[in-house]
């Protein structure tokens, strides 16, 4: 890497955004103007706090309430045998489109330590809730569509066949590779006295003539304390949640079960704080040779509300 | 040869067409539920208080009487709920007021089991996702508007 002429800011937004990114080149500025508009409205939708789950794979049954939107950001710190360690990096839109429905869009990018940073695609995800009331076992269904490339190393999911080595070539390899694909889970949540347990199966395809794979993600969590306090603090032990969860693939149509996957746990911790932000931490393992030995995630995200309604007034809905 | 690179040309549009869509549709959707929502507000909410089980409605509030707990459930009201039903329960465009009688009137019980379960199809989320003492917590400060002095309001600073 040594030879390598360092790549001055223009240059390297044109080469991973323009040149390399899935979105039509004129797209830009119309992204850039929308993302502008997208921000400044922030500003002007007040905060707002929600309890929010500490899993960073693993989903439970809570959807975003309605109308609200969380902006969240995680990193993923990844080390790599045979190749370099990488730090990668997505952003999540969370709308809570209706009390059953929420909607979002992720963007995805990483960086390999002694190689490049680049964007790596985005995601639409999409859940549905199935019952009207808590049951003994409360369904929601999870439609995402990606579109990203070879080089995406978020690891938000783990499924088929994805071992450590996929990751080992160089990004400019790596990227070469596209892919569609679309991607079904069942999140299966149940909270009991102050516990949540969450199972969430799933089953991808790649548009292209890739077989179906599968993969899982189990989830156990509980706040630091069940009654709140009467005072308002950060620091109160009932705005902590802690746990560990569990993720990896489980071979795909023709090979199923956990011969040549990838397996982690990883203890994940919540710091919900009164003024509406939520940090997350999760310091990953993997479990078997084929796995990355260690993951670091972590992420913040901010909750807000009212935006739903002021984007209706936008889009012409109903006073 | 031709229909493929029109094709991968149109495909290149995909992303950004997805995102109009995504924008102005689910806006569009979310403004005129919450439309049709606040047109029935009243209907359904109230309603619902009506479909607790005899179970759920039998249940006592575990802090009854607790002044600790009124000003806990003041505060968790304010984080979770004033944003939908107004910061003093008076309700709002999106939910509605709970000092009505029908709220007011209703056992601890019954609160607890809505408050749990959400009006889903209405617009409220299910609150399952605190743990039962702060749902409780939540139910002791509804029941507060009744005292002759109003609620308390949680204490402390930041």
């Amino acid at each position: 890497m040594a030879g390598h002429r360092p790549l001055s800011p223009h240059r390297l937004l044109r080469g991973t955004i323009v040149e390399r990114s899935v979105l039509p080149p004129g797209c830009l500025r119309v992204c850039f103007l929308a993302f502008s508009v997208f921000s400044c409205s922030l500003l002007f939708s007040p905060p707002s706090s929600a309890q929010e789950s500490p899993y960073i794979v693993t989903y439970d049954h809570y959807l975003e309430e309605p109308g609200n939107l969380e902006v969240e950001y995680f990193s993923t710190f990844g080390t790599q045998r045979n190749s370099n360690d990488f730090h990668a990096f997505w952003v999540e839109f969370e709308y809570g489109a209706t009390a059953w429905w929420t909607t979002e869009v992720y963007l995805d990018g990483q960086t390999t330590f002694g190689d490049s940073t680049l964007f790596t695609g985005f995601r639409w995800e999409n859940r549905f809730r199935l019952l009207k009331r808590e049951h003994f076992i409360n369904p929601v269904l999870y439609i995402e569509y990606e579109r990203k490339n070879g080089a995406d190393k978020i690891l938000k999911e783990v499924e088929g066949v994805d071992v450590e080595s996929d990751y080992a070539d160089a990004n400019a390899t790596l990227r070469q590779e596209h892919i569609n694909e679309l991607e079904f889970k069942l999140l299966l949540s149940k909270t009991y006295k102050g516990w949540n347990f969450a199972v969430n199966p799933l089953a991808a395809k790649n548009l292209s003539n890739n077989p179906w794979e599968f993969g899982y993600a189990v989830g156990a969590s509980h706040p630091l304390a069940l009654k709140a306090s009467p005072n308002r603090c950060a620091f109160c032990p009932e705005n902590f949640t802690a746990g560990v969860e569990m993720y990896g693939g489980l071979g795909d149509r023709y090979h199923l079960g956990l011969h040549d996957t990838s397996q982690y746990i990883a203890p994940v911790a919540a710091w919900n704080l009164p003024s509406g932000w939520t940090l997350r931490m999760s310091p990953g393992f993997g479990l078997n040779d084929n796995s990355h030995r260690f993951l670091m995630r972590w992420g913040v995200s901010r909750e807000f509300s009212g935006f739903g309604e002021m984007l209706g007034h936008f889009f012409g809905g109903r006073r | 040869m031709k229909t493929k690179s029109v094709l991968l040309r149109v495909a290149r549009f995909v992303p950004l067409t997805m995102a109009i869509v995504l924008v102005s549709g689910v806006s569009r959707v979310a403004a005129q539920e919450n439309a049709a929502i606040g047109a029935n507000i009243q209907k359904w909410s109230y309603n619902e208080l009506m479909n607790a089980p005899d179970k759920a409605r039998a249940k006592q509030n575990p802090f009854e009487g607790d002044p600790d707990a009124v000003r806990a459930g003041g505060k968790l009201f304010e984080r979770r709920c004033a944003e939908c039903h107004g910061m003093k329960a008076e309700g709002g465009k999106r939910a509605p007021s709970l000092l009505r009688e029908e709220v007011q009137q209703a056992s601890p019980g019954a609160l607890f089991w809505v408050v749990t379960n959400g009006v889903v199809w209405h617009g409220m989320p299910v609150w399952s996702k605190l743990p039962e003492p702060q749902r409780w917590q939540i139910v002791a400060f509804l029941k507060s508007f009744k005292a002759p002095s109003g609620p308390q309001k949680p204490t402390g600073s930041e």
